[in-house]
């Protein structure tokens, strides 16, 4: 994207709420901002480093559950609980990255569900973090460190500074030594490794970097709906929903997330609607369809779409002024 | 005389979970692919089973017929309109390719049969034995036996027919195994079918005694997971040992911390495997 694109969507996203006095499309303005943060999040060791995790929902959960404990526990405000958070899920991304970034990828695949399974059971039974009902922010605020807002606005704008933040870091590692070392990783881990590339290492490293903005995203979302519970934390779909976005706009693409999200929570917000309390299955059999086809069609997403459709315009004026 | 009991439920459970489990092996030994809908194939067959029961009247050996063969077919199905052309494919795209069937067979099947647990009715297969003071179901007695009897068989299947060479011979060398006349592409077909076929039989053994929902295949495909870890990829063998382990050690956690934590030791011994012995018990370095 040229510099003249860049600014034009960075405007846009920042005049957004500005141009509607209607709190549903600031509502879902902010919700598109939080699935692009996580599905960014994920894109970073599922698209850069092709290592698919099937279990970020482990990181979101932490992410989501610290800031409402900490008020739960001592009723200070969710602010100090996103370190914690986050802490916890480096944590817990090493303890599955060591052991299954020696081993091929479907092993990660699997421990990462595995170790997002086990959490949610854990947390699902365990009264300390709500059991099955879960935890609740806040209800009203105390002051702005609470961070609760009547309106989406506030979050949006929010929201929007952490992906500001989250694809710049992934537009730096991008044109970094890291970033090339994530693409031959991505190529073929063995060709990696025989070039001198630490693997292991590099893909523990992307992995604990992902699992940081996952959790801040889990934690936005906490003081943003001010609850959470095992479902909505650690729930499978979650996960999948990362994934799925993801994959949809382009995996290992810097903006490929932020388009997925901008289709695809539209779309589901309107299915949710329209089909009702019975909605959330047909939505998940639609995701499902997407899935396949995207996997079956085209591996590399949306974006790769629109780049090769840019290339045959490129070599069709290329052609015709060399014929002039 | 208690704990006797937990063990042998336990054993024959774990027989249940070698059986789906050795259809997993299969399919990601041959040909490096994970199915991740095995769970879901595992679903699909009890309610073939519950259904061929309640609309049909089958019984219990027609019902685990028709599982097993509608499952051989959609697991054919599956490899040739999917798994054939991701299998070269990205990384990604295999994994996302059979995510997606979790997906929609799940919620497909949660629509159209509801979200209410149904199931068989308890006494399908006769009351419970006594066998020297230990109270044996019959349905889990039946089901752990034949499941046994049918893994072993698939080990024969593999390592003693023409069919099981020319598959173990694709495993091995895609290209050598065409050069000596083999269909690659049918095989591997037939592999899938097999493994269709294990989770529709399995899932129709403990369709007598299991509660039968949309969801259940979500904890059945982990255990799957955690049993061909365990017993290493590839080998079927490898899965038998580690299900009957695995349905063991589940069965003794349900006894000693209560039924809501036994899946949390499972998955616990598959994070604690890959730390210790990645290839698993039986499996190739």
């Amino acid at each position: 994207m040229s510099r003249y694109g860049y600014s034009l969507l960075a405007l846009g996203l920042l005049a957004f709420p500005l141009s509607f006095d209607n709190p549903y499309y600031e509502q879902l303005g902010s919700l598109v901002l939080l699935a692009a943060i996580s599905a960014s999040a994920w894109n970073l060791i599922g698209g850069y480093a092709g290592q698919v995790s099937v279990g970020n929902a482990v990181f979101f959960g932490a992410g989501a559950y610290m800031p409402l404990l900490f008020y739960k526990l001592w009723g200070i405000s969710p602010l100090f609980g996103f370190p914690v958070g986050i802490a916890i899920s480096i944590v817990i991304a090493v303890i599955i990255g060591i052991p299954t970034f020696r081993l091929s990828g479907h092993y990660f695949s699997m421990a990462t569900i595995a170790v997002a399974e086990l959490i949610r059971i854990v947390v699902s039974n365990w009264d300390f973090l709500g059991a099955s009902i879960g935890l609740t922010g806040p209800a009203i605020p105390r002051d702005w460190a609470d961070l609760v807002f009547r309106s989406s606005v506030p979050y949006y704008y929010m929201f929007l500074g952490v992906l500001a933040l989250l694809l710049f870091i992934t537009y730096r590692i991008e044109r970094s030594r890291f970033g090339y070392y994530l693409r031959a990783i991505r190529g073929s881990d063995r060709a990696a490794r025989s070039l001198g590339v630490p693997v292991s290492r590099y893909k523990l490293y992307i992995f604990m970097l992902s699992a940081t903005f996952t959790s801040l995203a889990g934690s936005l979302y906490a003081v943003k709906f001010g609850f959470v519970d095992p479902a909505s934390g650690f729930g499978i779909l979650v996960s999948v929903n990362m994934v799925i976005i993801a994959a949809l706009g382009g995996a290992g693409r810097l903006f490929g997330p932020l388009l997925g999200a901008v289709i695809l929570i539209p779309l589901q917000s309107e299915t949710n609607s329209l089909f009702g309390g019975s909605g959330t299955g047909f939505t998940y059999i639609l995701y499902g369809s997407i899935i396949m086809l995207i996997a079956r069609f085209e591996p590399g997403g949306l974006l790769e779409i629109w780049e090769r459709f840019q290339e045959r315009r490129k070599t069709q004026r290329e052609n015709k002024s060399n014929v002039a | 005389m208690v704990l006797v009991q937990v063990i042998v439920a336990g054993l024959l459970i774990g027989s249940v979970y070698a059986l789906f489990s050795s259809g997993l092996t299969l399919v990601w030994g041959m040909m490096n692919v994970i199915n991740f809908a095995h769970g879901e194939f595992v679903m699909l067959g009890m309610y073939v089973a519950f259904w061929a029961f309640t609309l049909l009247n089958f019984g219990v050996a027609s019902f685990g017929l028709a599982a097993a063969i509608l499952l051989f077919v959609l697991g054919v199905l599956v490899y040739f309109c999917l798994i054939k052309h991701v299998m070269r494919g990205p990384m990604l795209a295999q994994i996302l390719s059979t995510f997606g069937l979790v997906l929609v067979l799940r919620y497909s099947a949660f629509w159209a049969f509801g979200s209410n647990f149904v199931g068989l009715p308890e006494n399908i297969l006769g009351p419970s034995l006594n066998v020297g003071g230990i109270l044996l179901s019959a349905p889990k007695l039946v089901a752990g036996v034949a499941a046994l009897v049918i893994t072993i068989g698939m080990h024969l299947l593999l390592t003693r027919t023409m069919l099981g060479s020319r598959i173990l011979a694709v495993a091995e060398n895609r290209n050598a195994a065409m050069l000596m006349g083999i269909k690659p592409d049918r095989m591997q077909a037939i592999a899938w079918g097999l493994s269709g076929a294990s989770a529709g039989i399995a899932g129709a053994l403990i369709a007598t005694f299991f509660p039968i929902s949309a969801t259940v295949g979500e904890s059945l495909g982990l255990i799957a997971f955690v049993v061909v870890t365990f017993g290493g990829f590839g080998s079927v063998p490898g899965a038998m040992v580690a299900g009957l382990i695995i349905g063991l050690i589940e069965s003794l956690s349900a006894f000693y911390f209560g039924p809501i934590y036994q899946d949390v030791f499972v998955y616990a011994l598959f994070v604690l495997v890959l730390w210790i012995r990645p290839r698993g018990l039986m499996g190739k370095a």
